[in-house]
């Protein structure tokens, strides 16, 4: 065989290879079953063994796993059950190779406890994360910030949020911002308006994710703004049409509204007709609200 | 000593004509496509994620040369029976051994210097553009000078690696040498543990074993210092200066136990 003869035959194959492959792809549509990710080595320690010299670049390794995991199980249809279970052990792990990996703790904070089906609801898996993130840099202001909001926000702990942005508040490098967050935390925890002051702060941040999980859950409490405004209008019809059920429908053509009203990611309000209790919809972006549990896995 | 310089320059010339430098567009290929794709993958951190990803290039790439070329260094010759031409003329072996590693050194740091020019280059693309409030969240500035103190620890420990594969390569053949090497490099790693060994066994010979061990074994976890310098963390240029010490010395006695073996070997 000549090496011009080999070389063309080299082309000729893989050119067969890559049509084979196409066509199969168009033709034959592969299984595709509901396959969960796999961890092989849970032990943060041991891999921390294994990466030898290169400790840095397998944390960033597993760091796109997390942003892949997470991603993953958040965008995956009925019906797989988003568990989120391997959120927690990967970003142990990334933590445990890389412990001044900032952001991971970060991450860690805001979707660990989350609950369902936006994370997973471990909130104390947030804290403890956390809690190893200051044991490697004990005046890192930014994790007992998001320790005082892990608290505030998914525990609703107010004495501890409060303990935690005060902390926050005497590091080094603190903005001025915290310490009256603290105070406010102490005394109107649990109130909308302080809410509302920590998540302002909070969409102030560098990364953009932390910036749209701010601005998510801002668009949350202007849904209930928007829902404690709509709760007069259906007092309102409840007493001029007692006993019948009520819709948004009805209460348009009763012109005490003038359309459908919508949230702020422009979902229908539900309404229960027995009740007129207002919620934000099981099909909004804004789904589960602070608070709300979701029925089932979606 | 000026024929050992005749010797490292011809070993430089060999590892040009071996194409050892080719793994120098590998690294081109893998920083550029990693500065491309990285940022869609990585949540922001793509400067921290392309620091990481290059030390550990220049380190597995300089590793690989130092295991690959540093044990064919002696053997090579041996084989090839090029040895005796080269003993026959006025040329010590000593010399001869001082030589080869110094001429694998310099392909070494050519290596290592193109790497860090390409390195700074792909982190000044990424770096341009962004605003200075974000750059200022970064732990550490992306064209950090700290950055060389990562970079001149690598190579320090690679020199070493070299000195090591060059014992071996001294009097044994390249497969043992590789395995010898590489399992040093390992040990290297996990040397501290020696030194702990008093937590886990009571028994006091085998804790005065290991403790002899973890100062004649190479403590090649000193020489990183990576995850610090991309965290901005402070590494004391006297750190720097004493592990460079470290260093020297051990492959003073690396290189002179090489030259002793090879002086022993009888080649008739």
């Amino acid at each position: 065989m000549t090496r011009g003869t080999a070389a063309a035959g080299a082309v000729l194959c893989l050119a067969g290879s890559v049509i084979v492959h196409a066509a199969a792809e168009s033709w034959l549509t592969p299984p595709s079953p509901d396959v969960q990710s796999v961890l092989y080595v849970r032990s943060a320690s041991t891999m921390r063994r294994l990466a030898l010299d290169y400790k840095g670049i397998v944390a960033d390794v597993y760091w796109i796993r997390t942003l892949q995991h997470f991603g993953r199980e958040r965008l995956a249809p009925p019906p797989h059950v988003r568990t989120y279970a391997l959120l927690y052990p990967l970003l142990d792990l990334t933590t445990t190779l890389d412990p001044y990996f900032s952001i991971a703790y970060r991450f860690g904070a805001i979707f660990l406890g989350e609950p369902s089906p936006g994370g997973p609801g471990r909130a104390d898996l947030a804290v403890a994360l956390l809690k190893k993130g200051l044991a490697s840099q004990p005046d890192k202001w930014q994790f007992m910030q998001d320790l005082g909001f892990v608290y505030y926000w998914h525990l609703q702990d107010y004495k501890a949020a409060a303990d935690w942005f005060q902390r926050a508040s005497e590091q080094p490098g603190a903005p001025n911002w915290l310490r009256p967050l603290a105070a406010v935390t102490l005394t109107e925890g649990g109130q909308r308006a302080s809410a509302r002051e920590l998540w302002l702060h909070i969409s102030q941040a560098d990364e953009a994710w932390l910036r749209d999980a701010a601005q998510h859950r801002l668009a949350q409490l202007d849904a209930l703004d928007e829902i404690d405004q709509l709760a007069p209008y259906v007092d309102a019809y409840r007493r001029t049409h007692p006993g019948q059920p009520i819709a948004w429908e009805r209460l348009i053509a009763a012109r005490l509204l003038r359309g459908l009203p919508v949230d702020p990611s422009g979902t229908p309000f539900d309404i229960d007709p027995a009740t007129g209790a207002i919620s934000v919809s099981s099909s909004s972006k804004l789904f589960p609200m602070p608070g709300q549990r979701p029925e089932g896995p979606r | 000593m000026h024929a050992a310089s005749f010797v490292a320059l011809a070993t430089f010339r060999e590892s040009v004509r071996d194409r050892v430098f080719y793994n120098l567009v590998l690294f081109a290929v893998l920083l550029v496509a990693a500065s491309l794709l990285i940022g869609q993958l990585t949540a922001g951190q793509d400067v921290k994620i392309i620091k990481d990803l290059s030390l550990a290039a220049t380190s597995l790439f300089g590793l690989c040369i130092a295991i690959v070329v540093g044990i064919g260094l002696v053997s090579k010759e041996v084989d090839r029976r090029s040895v005796y031409p080269l003993l026959a003329k006025p040329v010590r072996r000593s010399e001869l051994i001082v030589g080869k590693y110094l001429g694998l050194l310099l392909t070494l740091l050519v290596n290592v210097v193109v790497m860090t020019a390409a390195i700074y280059l792909v982190l000044f693309y990424l770096a341009r553009g962004v605003p200075p409030n974000i750059q200022q969240a970064w732990d550490a500035p992306a064209l950090d000078p700290a950055l060389l103190k990562a970079i001149a620890l690598i190579y320090l420990e690679l020199a070493t690696v070299t000195a090591v594969a060059l014992f071996f390569s001294s009097y044994s053949s390249p497969l043992l040498s590789a395995i010898f090497t590489l399992g040093i490099y390992v040990i290297g790693q996990f040397n501290a543990d020696l030194k702990q060994f008093d937590r886990i066994v009571s028994a006091p010979a085998a804790v005065a074993l290991a403790k002899g061990l973890y100062y004649l074994l190479p403590d090649f976890a000193r020489f990183d210092v990576k995850l610090a310098v991309v965290h901005g963390q402070p590494v004391p240029v006297a750190y720097v200066a004493a592990t460079a010490a470290y260093a020297l010395l051990y492959i003073a006695a690396l290189v002179c136990g090489a030259a002793a073996l090879f002086a022993r070997r009888d080649f008739k």
